[in-house]
C-alpha cells in the first residue's frame, strides 16, 4: 500500500505528477486550481526527480511550452480552469494535430466569460466535442474523488502516450479544493534521454542523431489529399479509443428502474441521491462515465432496454444529456431521458436530485 | 458511524484548519473522511465554512442537505445553518458576537466561550482548538490521541513546537463546554 | 582545364552547406530568408551541433523553414515560437534551441511570448527577420512597417493617427536583463552577410554557454510585398529601413548584468 495522506485534489495532481515521472509542468495561476503550481513550487521537484516547473506568462504560453516539450518526447502537463482552457484551445488543437502526448487538467469554474470561481461542469462540450478548431478529440477523464485525481494523472499519461494524443482530466473546483484520504502512487523514474530516443526516436525533436532522419513536428499540410488522409488516420485512432478505452462505474444499476447519469462531483452527489431514493423505495442506480470521451454510449444503450428513464445530472445547462439522448436513441428504446442541473457555481443537493427524478421521470 | 458536520464562521477564525485537523484525526483513526470548503473571496475576511464528514463507510456526497452537527461561530452562519441541523442533531456555538441565540428545541445545543478561553490561554489563535475541544466533549468521534496525531500531520514541521499549546487549548475547551439544551 | 578538373574536390571554392537540405526553397527570388537559412545552417555545421540543435518555425513565409535546414524542427502556432522553444529548452537543457520568426509573428501577435522568453533569460537563439510587411498573407501592414509605407492594408501609406508607430522591438528587448546579446544585422551585401554569420555564431555560443537569450534581428527585403525588383528593394532598404532600424550590436553581456542602456543618467 502506498503512502496515505489527507490532501486537496489540486495538491494531489501536483504530487501525482512528480511521482509518475513527469518531466515538466507549465502553468499560469487561476482560481480554483492555483494550488497545483503552488504545491509543485513548494515541493521543488527539480531537486528530487529533475522535473521542470515553470510559471508562464499566460495560458497561451503554457500550452505552447507544453507543445514544445511534448514534441521532444517529454512527459509534460499543464493545469488551468475554464477561462484559461479557452485560451489554450489553439494550442490544444496544434497538439492534437501534431499527434503529441500530454496531460491537461481543467479544474472547471462557472462561466461563461469571467463567470464565477465556484465549481461547474459547463466545459463538457468544450472538452468532448473539440474546443479548438478542426476535427480532433481529446481523451477525457473525469475523476470523482481525490483518489482519482491521483490515479488519473498516471492513467492520463499512459493513454496520451499510447495514442500520441492529448489527454484531459476534466474536474472542477469542488474536487480540486476538497480534501480526502488518498493513497499516493509509488515513484516511477523519469525516462532518460536514451530511453526517449529508443521509444520515441521516430518522431521526437530532441536533436537529429546521425542514425536517423531529422524529425519535423507540424500540423501543417498544404496538399488537401494528404491533409484528408491525415484526418482519416486521426479518425481511425479515435475509433480505436472508442472500442478500447471506455471506462465507467455502475452503482446499483442491476435492478434499477431509473438511472442517474452523472460524472465527477455530480456523480458524488448522485451517490447520496441513490441512497435517499432507495430509502424511499425508488429503484434507482447511478451510471458514472469515467471517460467522457470516449463516452460509454454502448452501456447506456444496453441499459435503455431495461429501464424506464435516465436523469442526466450536471452542473451545467444540460450538455452531457445530449450524448445520453443519442445513446438511448440509437438503441431504439423508448426510455425517457431528462436533465437536471444547477449552474453558476451552485452544487445541486442530493435531495434536489431526488425531487427532480420524482417530478421529471416518475411523476411525469 | 457517520458524522456529517459543518463548521462556519469568519475567515481568520481558523474554521478551515479546525476542519482539517479533525479530518486528519479521522484518517489517523482509520476512518473515511472528506473536507469540503467554501472557497473564494469569502476566505479573505468574509464568512468561511467547511463541511467535514467522518465515517466508517465510503463517503458518497461531500455535500449534504442537513448536518448531524453544526459548529457556528458568527451570526450569519447561525442564520444560515441552525435550520439545517438534523432533528436530534447537535449545534455548538460561541456566544461572542451572537445577537440571536439558537431557538430550536429539537436539537442538542451547546455553548463554548472560545474567544474568552483562548484569550485566557494567552494566545487568541488557539480559539479554534478550544472550540474543537468543546466539540469532542459533546461528540467524542475521535480520541485525544488521534487529535494529537492529526495535529502532527496537518501542521508543518516548523509549527510542531506549538502542538502542546494547541492540545492545552483542546483540553480547556473540553472542560468548559456548557449545555444549553439536550434532547 | 576541362569541367571535370574544375569540379574536383581540391578545386572547390564553394559548396552547399552540409546542414542545408537539397529541397529547393519556395522563397521569392531576392528574398532574404534564403540567405538567413544558409547562414544558420553554416553556423550549425561549423559549431558541429547538428545533433544538438532544435529549431522552432513560425507562421509566415518561413513556416516551411523546416524543409531546408537539416535538424529537428517543430512548427509553432502564430507568435508562439518563443514559448514552444522555452518548453523544449527547459526540458532538454543539453540541447540548443533556436526560434526563427518574422516581424508579424514576433512583434505583433507574439509580443507577449518574445518579451517574456527574453525577460526570463531563456538560453535560446532568436532570429528575427524584419522586412516591415506581412509576406505570406499578401503584403499587409506589419508592426514594423515604416510611417508612410504603402502596404495592402495601408494603401495610402502608414498613417500614425490610424495605425500608430513602427515598433522598434529589438531596442525594447535589449533593455531586458534576460538577454545576453542583442544585435541588428542585414544580409544584402557580402560584408553584411559575413557580419551576420558572426552574429549568429555568437548567438549560438551564448545560448550554449547559458548566458541568456541571444537575439539577432536581420533587416530584410520583401521585394514581392514591397513590389520592387530585388536590387531596387536592397536600395530602398538601405535608404529607408536602415535610418530607422540602424545596424549594429545593442547589447553584448550576460543575463542579469546591468547594461549602459538602463543606467540612470
Amino acid at each position: 500500500m502506498g503512502e496515505l495522506r489527507l490532501m486537496k485534489g489540486n495538491e494531489v495532481i501536483a504530487e501525482a505528477a512528480i511521482r509518475c515521472g513527469c518531466d515538466g509542468y507549465f502553468g499560469y495561476p487561476i482560481t480554483p486550481q492555483s494550488e497545483v503550481m503552488e504545491t509543485l513550487m513548494e515541493r521543488e521537484p527539480w531537486n528530487e526527480t529533475g522535473m521542470v516547473v515553470l510559471q508562464a506568462e499566460s495560458e497561451i504560453a503554457s500550452i505552447n511550452m507544453l507543445y514544445g516539450a511534448a514534441g521532444s518526447g517529454k512527459k509534460v502537463m499543464t493545469s488551468s480552469s475554464s477561462p484559461g482552457i479557452s485560451l489554450m484551445a489553439e494550442g490544444i488543437s496544434y497538439i492534437a494535430g501534431s499527434e503529441l502526448p500530454c496531460v491537461i487538467v481543467n479544474v472547471q469554474r462557472g462561466g461563461p466569460g469571467l463567470g464565477t470561481i465556484q465549481p461547474s461542469q459547463a466545459d463538457y462540450f468544450q472538452s468532448v466535442k473539440g474546443g479548438g478548431h478542426g476535427d480532433y478529440k481529446m481523451i477525457v477523464l473525469a475523476p470523482a474523488s481525490v483518489q482519482e485525481m491521483n490515479d488519473f494523472v498516471d492513467l492520463g499519461f499512459e493513454l496520451a502516450f499510447k495514442y500520441r494524443n492529448p489527454a484531459l482530466i476534466l474536474t472542477d473546483g469542488a474536487i480540486g479544493q476538497m480534501m480526502e484520504k488518498v493513497e499516493l502512487s509509488d515513484y516511477k523514474p523519469r525516462m532518460t534521454d536514451e530511453e526517449i530516443d529508443e521509444k520515441y526516436g521516430s518522431w521526437s525533436t530532441n536533436g537529429k542523431k546521425p542514425n536517423r532522419e531529422r524529425n519535423i513536428i507540424t500540423s501543417l499540410e498544404m496538399q488537401s489529399d494528404k491533409m484528408e488522409a491525415k484526418n482519416k488516420r486521426f479518425q481511425q485512432k479515435y475509433a480505436k479509443m472508442e472500442v478500447e478505452e471506455v471506462r465507467y462505474e455502475a452503482i446499483e444499476c442491476d435492478d434499477a428502474d431509473y438511472i442517474f447519469v452523472a460524472f465527477g462531483s455530480s456523480a458524488r452527489i448522485c451517490q447520496k441521491s441513490v441512497e435517499l431514493a432507495r430509502a424511499k423505495g425508488i429503484k434507482v442506480g447511478l451510471l458514472r462515465p469515467i471517460t467522457l470521451y470516449p463516452f460509454p454510449k454502448k452501456v447506456i444503450g444496453e441499459m435503455a432496454k431495461h429501464v424506464k428513464g435516465f436523469l442526466s445530472v450536471e452542473m451545467s445547462a444540460g450538455q452531457m444529456v445530449e450524448d445520453v439522448q443519442l445513446a438511448v436513441g440509437c438503441s431504439c428504446s423508448d426510455a425517457k431521458v431528462e436533465y437536471f442541473g444547477r449552474m453558476g457555481g451552485i452544487i445541486p443537493s442530493p435531495s434536489e436530485v431526488v425531487e427532480a427524478l420524482e417530478q421529471k421521470l416518475i411523476g411525469g | 458511524m457517520t458524522e456529517e458536520m459543518i463548521i462556519a464562521g469568519f475567515g481568520g477564525q481558523g474554521v478551515l484548519s479546525m476542519g482539517k485537523i479533525l479530518a486528519y484525526s479521522g484518517v489517523m483513526a482509520e476512518q473515511e473522511v472528506s473536507w469540503f470548503p467554501s472557497y473564494g473571496p469569502e476566505m479573505r475576511g468574509g464568512t468561511a465554512n467547511v463541511t467535514v464528514i467522518v465515517s466508517d463507510k465510503r463517503i458518497s456526497s461531500p455535500v449534504v442537505n442537513e448536518y448531524d452537527t453544526a459548529i457556528i461561530l458568527n451570526q450569519q452562519s447561525m442564520d444560515k445553518f441552525e435550520k439545517m441541523v438534523k432533528p436530534g442533531g447537535t449545534l455548538l456555538y460561541d456566544p461572542n458576537g451572537i445577537s440571536r441565540h439558537p431557538e430550536r428545541s429539537d436539537i442538542n445545543i451547546y455553548k463554548i466561550d472560545g474567544t474568552i478561553i483562548a484569550a485566557d490561554l494567552g494566545n487568541v489563535k488557539t480559539f479554534n482548538m478550544v472550540v474543537l475541544g468543546a466539540y469532542l466533549k459533546a461528540k467524542p468521534i475521535v480520541s485525544m490521541d488521534s487529535i494529537e496525531k492529526g495535529l502532527e500531520k496537518s501542521l508543518p514541521e516548523r509549527h510542531h513546537k506549538l502542538i502542546p499549546l494547541n492540545l492545552q487549548a483542546v483540553e480547556a475547551g473540553y472542560e468548559k463546554l456548557e449545555v444549553v439544551n439536550e434532547v | 582545364m576541362d569541367v571535370k578538373d574544375i569540379i574536383k574536390p581540391e578545386n572547390l571554392v564553394y559548396e552547399k552547406t552540409k546542414v542545408l537540405t537539397k529541397t529547393t526553397m519556395h522563397y521569392c527570388p531576392g528574398c532574404s530568408h534564403g540567405v538567413a537559412h544558409r547562414l544558420i545552417a553554416e553556423v550549425i555545421d561549423n559549431l558541429d551541433i547538428q545533433d544538438k540543435a532544435i529549431a522552432v518555425a513560425p507562421v509566415g513565409c518561413s513556416v516551411f523553414a523546416y524543409n531546408y535546414i537539416d535538424i529537428d524542427w517543430q512548427e509553432a502556432a502564430h507568435g508562439r515560437a518563443p514559448a514552444v522553444a522555452t518548453g523544449i529548452a527547459r526540458t532538454n537543457p543539453d540541447k540548443v534551441v533556436m526560434c526563427y520568426q518574422g516581424d508579424g509573428d514576433l512583434a505583433s501577435i507574439g509580443t507577449a511570448e518574445i518579451m517574456h522568453a527574453c525577460n526570463r533569460g531563456e538560453d535560446i537563439v532568436v532570429i528575427f527577420i524584419n522586412n516591415g510587411i506581412y509576406g505570406m498573407t499578401g503584403g499587409q501592414m506589419a508592426p514594423t512597417t515604416l510611417v508612410g509605407q504603402v502596404t495592402s492594408t495601408t494603401p495610402c501609406g502608414r498613417d500614425t493617427a490610424l495605425n500608430g508607430y513602427p515598433l522598434k522591438i529589438t531596442e525594447l528587448i535589449a533593455q531586458l536583463p534576460g538577454t545576453s546579446y542583442v544585435t541588428r544585422q542585414a544580409v544584402h551585401t557580402p560584408a553584411a552577410i559575413r557580419k551576420t554569420r558572426k552574429a549568429i555564431t555568437k548567438a549560438y555560443e551564448n545560448a550554449m554557454a547559458k548566458k541568456g537569450t541571444a537575439f539577432v534581428e536581420i533587416v530584410s527585403t520583401c521585394n514581392m510585398g514591397w513590389k520592387m525588383p530585388p536590387v531596387e528593394a536592397n536600395a530602398w532598404m538601405e535608404e529607408n529601413m536602415f535610418p530607422f532600424y540602424p545596424l549594429g550590436d545593442m547589447k553584448n553581456s550576460e543575463k542579469g548584468a546591468v547594461e549602459e542602456c538602463y543606467k540612470q543618467n
